[in-house]
């Protein structure tokens, strides 16, 4: 494999054996794709398509799995960091702003005051000792993301990290990303479902079927940044894409998928 | 004229409420009112003897405390309940996690368990006594056994009730074993080791007190025995006053500032 890809899916097969109460169902099959290095790369599915639990196997949560997820190390060390921010901010409501940033950093990152520079540029500089319960969905979501940028990732993983949010909440914390990903590039895998968002931030956008899911359209973002919101260019990009991948958007328009769907 | 009456009765009953409803009030009222029962049903006993009055009791409790050793005895009782408390709370909480999180330990350590659960304290105190002799460690084993049970059943259900998500968070950022117990896991069990440390005390008191009157030659429990084949009801109350106040320090000096720190976050 070439040393470029910062990432390599190659999944033959993910299944989920049902219990009692959940049929057995076949969630991924036959995925595969590389992410380059640096690269800001977009997946976009229907809901229950399998985008979690793609990004729990990628981030070592889920072993149960038939093929491979490859992270090729960095200088950094002989595994390489895999940060990965969930769907909900996951703070630990015990600890302070602070603490839940410095939490998994190792000593001497810590000691450097890596978080606290992250969450001051994040504007949660006179929030570092309160508790997450605090503070509102934005912030608690700035902390996340300070927390995942903060032990340097060769691998970033979001999921859905922005739904729920109001529109200009959403559009800052977007810019705020993008932000830190420049001044500390690094390979990104982002899942949502807004494709308007997807072609704000991506490079590429990856577009999954139906379960069981695999790649159906790879496309290429090639608009200049920094990028508007919501942008004549974004809109005329987006209309450019249905117009010549018709059915692309057809199981996300809203929630028309059956997730119980598995395959004999 | 009756609407004004009434009108003014209710804004003096609101300006009362308003003065000595507050929960400080109400503590001492509850207080002053146990005392008043109190002291009216030694009327009934003109000998004051089966029910002395609340001042005999202070005088009597005064008394022990100068010339019998009541804080020798106390502190005796308190050092038992101290050992048996931390060696039940510790065995318990690791017993707790254990068979919360894995299930095989679960399945092998249950019987045990609900034997242990279901044994009556007199019978743990009486086969520790016969198999470990009438000594310090048998009274304190004892007692520490009749707890254990208790915590562990507290503990398993807080490890069950832990959450798997921010667990995973401890993961994929790689935080090493030690941390993540103490920061990422631990947390999550506070209030249920709380709940069992605060239930732990009070009934740890109780059964402390059987052991030294079956097998101490000093303690709270022993003296009690003494009294009671004296007749000495003065002297028992006396002891049982130390010992509430003794217990409400321990409460409000101790445990609730404790847990308010644990639950700070709130
Ligand atoms: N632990 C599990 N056991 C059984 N089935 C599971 C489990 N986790 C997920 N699934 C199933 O796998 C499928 C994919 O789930 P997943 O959470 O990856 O979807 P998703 O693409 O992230 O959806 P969404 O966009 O709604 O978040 C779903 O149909 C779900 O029912
Ligand atoms: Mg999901």
């Amino acid at each position: 494999m070439a040393v470029t890809a910062g990432l390599s899916v190659d999944i033959r097969r993910k299944r989920f054996e049902g219990d009692g109460r959940t049929p057995p169902h076949t969630a991924i099959e036959n995925l595969r794709f590389d992410v380059p290095v640096g690269q800001f790369c977009c997946l976009l599915g229907p809901s229950g398509c399998g985008k979690t639990t793609l990004l729990n196997i990628a981030a070592g949560l889920d072993h149960d799995v038939d093929g491979s997820v490859g992270i090729p190390a960095d200088d950094a060390g002989p595994r390489p960091a895999v940060s990965y921010m969930f769907q909900t901010p996951r703070l630990l409501p015990w600890m302070s702003v602070r603490d839940n940033v410095d939490i998994v950093l190792d000593p001497d990152a810590r000691a450097e005051g890596r978080g606290v520079r992250l969450l001051e540029r994040m504007e949660l500089g006179s929030y570092l000792e309160a508790y997450p319960t605090r503070l509102s969905g934005g912030q608690r979501r700035r902390v996340a993301l300070a927390r995942a940028f903060a032990i340097r990732p060769a691998l970033l993983l979001l999921d859905e990290p922005f739904v729920s949010l109001d529109q200009p909440v959403g559009n800052r914390l977007r810019e705020i990303l993008l932000d830190l990903w420049q001044a500390q590039p690094t390979t990104v895998l982002f899942v949502t479902h807004d494709l308007n968002e997807a072609i704000f931030l991506g490079d590429r956008i990856l577009f999954l079927s139906q379960p069981p899911s695999c790649v159906v359209q790879d496309v290429a973002v090639d608009l200049a940044r920094p990028r508007t919101p919501d942008s004549p260019a974004i809109h005329a990009f987006r209309t450019g894409l249905l117009d010549r991948h018709g059915g692309l958007l057809a199981g996300l328009a809203g929630a028309t998928t059956d997730p119980g769907h598995s395959t004999p | 004229m009756a609407v004004g009456t009434v009108d003014v009765a209710a804004t003096a009953w609101g300006r009362l409420r308003r003065t000595f409803g507050g929960p400080a009030w109400l503590r001492v009222f509850s207080f002053v009112l146990l005392l008043a029962v109190w002291s009216l049903a030694t009327t009934a006993d003109p000998s004051g003897q089966v029910l002395p009055a609340p001042w005999v009791v202070l005088d009597t409790m005064w008394y022990h405390l100068n010339e019998e050793g009541l804080l020798f005895h106390l502190g005796v009782t308190l050092w038992r309940v101290a050992a048996a408390f931390f060696g039940a709370m510790v065995i318990g909480v690791a017993l707790g996690i254990l068979m919360g999180a894995r299930r095989r330990a679960d399945i092998i350590l249950d019987g045990w368990h609900i034997l242990f659960l279901n044994m009556p304290a007199l019978v743990l105190i009486i086969l520790c006594y016969v198999w470990f002799g009438l000594t310090e460690v048998a009274a304190i084993v004892a007692v520490a056994l009749n707890k254990i049970p208790n915590v562990v059943v507290t503990v398993r259900e807080g490890t069950r009730a832990v959450d798997r998500e921010l667990l995973d968070v401890a993961r994929v950022f790689r935080v090493d074993r030690r941390t993540t117990f103490l920061r990422f896991f631990l947390p999550q069990l506070y209030p249920y080791v709380m709940a069992a440390a605060r239930g732990g005390i009070a009934l740890i008191w109780k059964i402390v007190l059987v052991v030294e009157l079956l097998g101490r030659s000093n303690g709270v429990g022993f003296k009690l025995h003494e009294f009671f084949q004296l007749f000495d009801i003065a002297a028992v109350l006396a002891y049982t006053l130390a010992f509430v106040v003794v217990m409400m320090v321990i409460e409000y000096g101790v445990m609730a500032p404790l847990e308010r720190r644990c639950t700070r976050w709130r």
